[in-house]
């Protein structure tokens, strides 16, 4: 079974006159695969992570979305988290004076205790976040700062894929992880994501740009326009869209 | 971190609109008449065994009051108290205790029940689990019930014991500085404590003696119908230190009750004192019915050079909280400091804030206030920072911040800044601000439920304050954050 199916999801801005910017989206992925969203500006990527996780300020008028065979739309925010989707910002909110650490350990027990599991104790958590931060270069003093205040933009992604390993998360949607990346961080970044691909794990990877996914190999990637999926293929498609832009697309669709 | 958690787990356990210390204990109670007539403030100073000065000081304040009208400036409003529909006096009906094991066990059980252990073997049980020794005073309406650790304190030279027994053996002490912080004639609230107050601490620090443990005074309103009238003095002689804590709870009614009480503070040369209050007195049901009225008078003089007064406050209580605990720097070179985190939710009001005096040379204060304003509540913080023509070298840092949370809700911020010595250098920062949708999505995407995400981003929000409180406080005024945050989201 399909861990993620989006059935021709239509949705528009909340209130009256918002304008629609999903027009009849479908994508089926499967545990395992690692998927990659491309587009142009505009085009309702951002829209579609967010309507995937839940905000609310969007009105879903048309198509459905299921995980695990369980209705997506139906469910809180944070229902959907501790059922393990996972949306990584592109821009990452701060929470001034809640610690890192503090706001790591409050998120992964408010997720077990929804899943019936017990707590984590203190010195596994201690344990666990040391070798994943470790692994991702990041330090015992930005654990202790306020969450992602103060933070470089490099920072902040880097933290958002620590959260990611320690919630370890059914579905990853990572929105424009790359923006506001420098070539070294981007590695860094790419790596803690490639660490945490697996047979069980799907991922959307939601990008301008060719290079992330020179880091972070696709097993699929689709093109989106105008609120549709306009084009799908494997990873070679990335390299011509590289080469030869979006301009088609947007002509097409004039 | 571990406390943040323990905030989380609080706001699962409890359901909406639940005051957990509501409950009532049923005891024999001895009351004076009610109403308010010369023969109450004789009955209750009677009672008391007091000497004739104290009468008389008592009677004066008594007649002062009667020409005094009540202060309606506040940004607060309720219907007119009826002042003779009050009993000023409740005693649990028995015999004066000598030991803890006289107190009658109803009592025990109560301050048990609010996790106040009053058996001194139980807090030091305390000690081995971690937690500090701390000496309680435990006062029950209108009387004090029991002070612990009183032997060990006496060894240091410390004296703290209920301020009805310090009138009595230390005379000259209490008649040296009751009221010269607080005058009687101060104002309405003020000046009716002075008439009819029942109870409350007296805690002198000697000469160089930094106090062996914190000390504490538990408030319990029990009685219906009851004002609770406390008087609180503290005396830090030069060089010495001290540490003071204060918890209030009171039962869940439908009435309003008055709780007035004066805390005076006195701080001679290079002495200091830390006094915290954690006040969550019965803020009122969902709907605004009943709740205790807070009108409280609380002032610290910094008498001596060098001498420093800290004040923090975490306000999650009372229907109505009209409130000031100030700071008069008379010394040269001395300090003051207030920390408050003052929340507000359902119809509660709040109109709290601090007075910095600066009267001295190089003295300095330092105002740190995060009103956090959620429900129908109001929210105001009120203070006043001025620097006398002989104040050289004053300065005063302020900072309030307002959290907004839901949009029926209100944050005033009135500062009064007023500078008479051109050197006074005065800074005021303040900022107003709501949750942000963004935030909450940001942690509800975590696994946060919108009220775990609420506590956790409160407790960031006041982070600077609570880090202020004794440890033992910080734990238990996190937990109350989140309470009294119950039923603000959603």
């Amino acid at each position: 079974m399909a861990m993620l199916n989006i059935d021709n999801l239509h949705a528009k801005i909340d209130g009256d006159h918002g304008k629609e910017i999903l027009k009849g989206l479908s994508l089926t992925v499967n545990p395992g695969e690692v998927h990659a969203i491309m587009g142009p500006n505009g085009s309702g990527k951002s829209t579609l992570s967010y309507i995937l996780a839940g905000k609310e300020d969007y009105e879903v008028t048309d198509g459905s979305v299921s995980l695990d065979g369980e209705d997506l739309l139906e469910m809180e925010i944070d229902e959907r988290a501790a059922k393990g989707v996972f949306l990584a910002f592109q821009y990452p909110i701060e929470v001034p004076g809640v610690a890192t650490m503090t706001f790591l350990r409050s998120a992964l027990n408010a997720q077990r205790k929804k899943r019936g599991e017990a707590e984590i104790s203190t010195p596994d958590f201690l344990r666990l976040v040391k070798d994943k931060a470790a692994n991702l270069g990041i330090n015992q003093d930005m654990l202790r700062r306020g969450v992602n205040v103060g933070f470089s933009g490099g920072e902040k992604k880097r933290a958002e894929i620590l959260q990611m390993a320690i919630l370890e998360p059914k579905l990853c949607i990572l929105d424009e992880t790359d923006s506001g990346l420098d070539i070294d961080a981007l590695k860094v970044v790419s790596e803690g994501v490639n660490a945490l691909r697996s047979p069980d794990r799907a991922m959307i990877v939601i990008t301008h740009y060719q290079r992330l996914l020179n880091h972070i190999v696709p097993d699929f990637v689709h093109v989106m326009h105008k609120g549709r999926i306009v084009r799908s293929g494997g990873k070679e498609l990335a390299l011509e869209l590289e080469a030869n832009g979006y301009a088609e697309y947007q002509q097409d669709a004039a | 971190m571990p406390a943040v958690q323990e905030t989380v787990d609080q706001v699962r356990s409890l359901d909406v609109d639940q005051y957990k210390y509501g409950f009532f204990t049923e005891i024999e109670s001895e009351k004076a008449p009610k109403g308010l007539t010369e023969d109450t403030v004789r009955f209750i100073s009677a009672k008391k065994d007091e000497p004739e000065w104290m009468l008389e000081w008592r009677l004066e304040a008594f007649r002062r009051w009667q020409t005094m009208p009540e202060p309606n400036w506040a940004r607060v409003s309720y219907p007119p108290i009826d002042y003779q529909e009050l009993y000023y006096y409740s005693a649990p009906k028995r015999k004066e205790a000598l030991s803890i094991d006289d107190i009658d066990p109803e009592i025990l059980a109560t301050y048990e029940k609010l996790g106040i252990p009053l058996r001194e073997r139980d807090a030091l049980l305390g000690i081995q689990s971690g937690g500090s020794k701390v000496a309680v005073d435990a006062v029950f309406d209108s009387v004090s019930v029991a002070t612990t650790f009183k032997e060990e304190l006496s060894k240091a030279g410390v004296i703290f014991m209920p301020i009805s027994e310090a009138v009595r053996e230390y005379p000259e002490l209490v008649r040296q500085y009751l009221g010269s912080v607080v005058p009687v004639t101060d104002n309405y609230f003020a000046t009716l404590n002075s008439a009819v107050f029942s109870d409350g601490s007296f805690v002198y620090v000697p000469k160089g003696v930094r106090c062996p443990m914190e000390l504490s005074t538990y408030f319990r309103i029990n009685e219906r119908n009851t004002g609770q009238f406390e008087r609180t003095l503290i005396i830090a002689d030069e060089g010495a230190y001290v540490s003071y804590l204060e918890g209030c709870t009171a039962p869940q009614r439908d009435e309003n009750q008055l709780h007035a009480a004066v805390v005076e503070l006195v701080a001679l040369a290079d002495a200091e004192i830390k006094y915290s209050t954690v006040q969550n007195w019965y803020p009122g049901d969902k709907d605004g019915k009943g709740g205790i009225y807070n009108f409280v008078t609380k002032r610290g003089d910094c008498r001596g050079d060098r001498s420093k007064i800290s004040w923090t406050q975490v306000e999650t209580g009372s229907a109505i909280t009209w409130k000031y605990p100030s700071c008069i720097l008379r010394g040269d070179n001395s300090q003051g400091e207030f920390y408050s985190i003052a929340i507000s939710n359902g119809y509660q009001q709040v109109d709290s804030g601090t007075k910095m005096i600066h009267l001295g040379k190089n003295t300095s204060s330092r105002i740190i206030s995060k009103g956090i304003a959620a429900g129908h509540s109001d929210n105001t913080y009120r203070g006043l920072v001025t620097a006398h023509r002989k104040a050289t070298g004053a300065r005063n840092f302020t900072n309030c911040d307002s959290l907004l949370i839901g949009d029926k809700c209100g944050a005033h911020t009135v500062p009064y800044i007023e500078s008479k010595n051109s050197s006074a250098q005065f800074e005021h920062e303040a900022t107003t601000s709501k949750i942000s949708e963004d935030q909450l999505f940001y942690c509800r995407q975590r696994g946060l439920d919108p009220e775990e995400a609420t506590a956790l981003i409160v407790n960031g929000f006041v982070k600077d304050v609570l880090q202020q409180l004794p440890m033992e406080f910080a734990v238990e005024a996190q937990k109350l954050i989140a309470v009294s945050l119950e039923g603000s989201v959603g």
